[in-house]
């Protein structure tokens, strides 16, 4: 299971040819308290680097972009009752949406495990 | 996540302090200050709510205006300093008791305003009023005052010192181990004590909604106080973004926000800024408007809203139930001791009414908004009976 990561802070795990996208525990930790999460809805299409969710904390809100273009196929509906999992389990418990990827060639632009963690230092 | 450039901003005497502790600092009216230290927003507010917060507030502008030629006699110089003020601000400041302070508004012609200020007559100093202004209007602010004041009397500023507040249920019992004679101060009292064998001015008084005390103190002796302050365990450091959240809570306006050179007193829900005795000698900037607004005449007024779902930050259009925009907000977010998102913004008087049902845009999308009374959160001051 490879994991991909944005410039932006998201992150995008591959499961075959759906993509389950999240923001890093390196952005939860500079957005603070997570309070708001607003999902997209599922069946919309979304082009790379469309808004596709916002992260609301106490103090600010934030777009979350879609790493690739695609589908969204499911929403993390948990986080509508518990947001805080964003901050608590950004990677696992925490994920925002599910996309069927257009294009897998989009991916190898992205960030690997090295790449984003030389960004993040 | 813009990450603050620190160069041109200036720094209060404990900014060290705010760096070796963890602070995020931030831009803010000039100055670098921490919005938040490692434990984060919400837990620094909850823990004002709970405890004892200390904040660093010495980007703000207080300062003394005295006489220049005191008579002695403690009442007439009273009376002679509040004339001095008193024209540029909409409160009873000659009808001040020795050690009370009053919250009230520097006043353009047009009734906008140019600051909200807190305005005390010191006890042991006849003759000289404890002046503090906000950070990002003080040079305006203590221009206008210097000017006003002529040759009567001089403006000394005090912002070069640190102001701290102490804000929290816990707060008079920390006070009682550093200054115990502070903690006879009731809400809204201001004495000078000596700390440690400086001088220091303090307040019961803040921005938070509790109880608790402000504190000037020459800057050289910041570091010490904050040391001294923090090694209680019932305090714990509190940046900007939880003093926001706090003062929303709280229901209090904030200025550059809620409050402009465009905005009266009475819009703005703080009639009780405008003293009884002004009104009736109509002597303030802008009282054809005010007074005229006091008696019905207003098209918008402030309100608290409770917001179903996403917070509406400052911006939001307010809609009617029919999606009609009829009102912005102007101050909102999330509140950690409701768990709801919050705002105070303003509307026409037909649609204030407590209970009312309107909407606020967010995204482009309406959400359901409720018109509340303010504060959201009960005020707990500790009020001394007269």
């Amino acid at each position: 299971m490879t994991t991909k990561f944005t410039p932006d802070h998201e992150y995008i795990r591959i499961e075959g040819t759906t993509g389950v996208v999240g923001i890093t525990n390196y952005a939860q930790e500079q957005l603070g308290d997570i309070v708001f999460v607003e999902l997209p809805s599922v069946g919309k299409v979304l082009k790379k680097g469309d808004e596709a969710a916002v992260v609301e904390s106490v103090k600010a809100a934030s777009e979350i972009y879609a790493p690739v273009s695609g589908t969204v196929t499911e929403v993390n509906d948990a986080l509508t009752g518990e947001p805080g999992l964003v901050n608590n389990d950004p990677e696992n418990g925490g994920w925002m949406f599910k996309i069927a990827i257009d294009d897998a060639g989009e991916l190898d632009k992205l960030l690997d495990d090295a790449g984003y963690a030389d960004l993040t230092k | 996540m813009a990450e603050a450039n620190s160069e041109d901003l200036k720094q209060t005497p404990l900014y060290e302090r705010h760096v070796t502790a963890g602070g995020r600092i931030v831009p803010f009216g000039g100055y670098a200050l921490p919005v938040q230290y490692p434990s984060g927003i919400m837990a620094e507010h909850k823990w004002t709510r709970e405890q004892a917060g200390l904040f660093d507030v010495s980007h703000m502008g207080p300062s003394f205006l005295s006489l220049n030629a005191p008579s002695g006699d403690p009442e007439a110089d009273h009376a002679a300093i509040a004339a001095v003020i008193e024209p540029l601000i909409c409160g009873d400041i000659a009808g001040l008791k020795p050690g009370q302070m009053r919250y009230t508004l520097l006043l353009n012609e047009k009734g906008g305003t140019i600051d909200d200020l807190m305005v005390g007559r010191l006890p042991d100093d006849p003759g000289t009023l404890y002046v503090v202004v906000n950070a990002g209007t003080k040079e305006n602010d203590f221009a206008l005052i210097a000017a006003g004041a002529g040759d009567k009397a001089t403006l000394r500023r005090a912002d070069d010192g640190g102001l701290l507040a102490l804000q929290g249920p816990e707060a008079v019992d920390v006070m009682a181990a550093l200054v115990p004679d502070a903690t006879q101060l009731g809400f809204m009292q201001v004495r000078e004590f000596e700390w440690n064998g400086v001088p220091i001015t303090i307040s019961r008084s803040g921005y938070t909604g509790e109880d608790g005390f402000e504190i000037l103190m020459p800057g050289h002796m910041a570091v010490a106080l904050w040391d001294e302050l923090l090694a209680d365990p019932r305090v714990k450091p509190i940046g900007l973004g939880a003093r926001d959240s706090l003062r929303l809570e709280a229901g209090l306006p904030l200025y550059g926000h809620d409050l402009d050179e465009t905005v009266s007193p009475i819009e703005a829900e703080l009639g009780f800024a405008v003293s009884k005795r002004r009104r009736e000698a109509a002597d303030f900037p802008g009282a054809t408007r005010i007074l005229a607004e006091r008696d019905g005449k207003l098209s918008r007024r402030r309100v608290g809203l409770i917001v179903g779902g996403a917070p509406a930050r400052e911006g939001a259009e307010i809609l009617d139930a029919s999606g009609a925009a009829i009102g912005v907000v102007t101050s909102g977010g999330f509140a950690p001791s409701l768990g709801k998102a919050i705002a105070l913004g303003f509307v026409p008087p037909d649609h204030a009414a407590i209970g009312n049902k309107l909407q606020v845009s967010v995204r482009g999308r309406a959400q359901p908004a409720e018109i509340v009374p303010t504060p959201f959160v009960p005020h707990r001051y500790f009020r001394k009976s007269a």
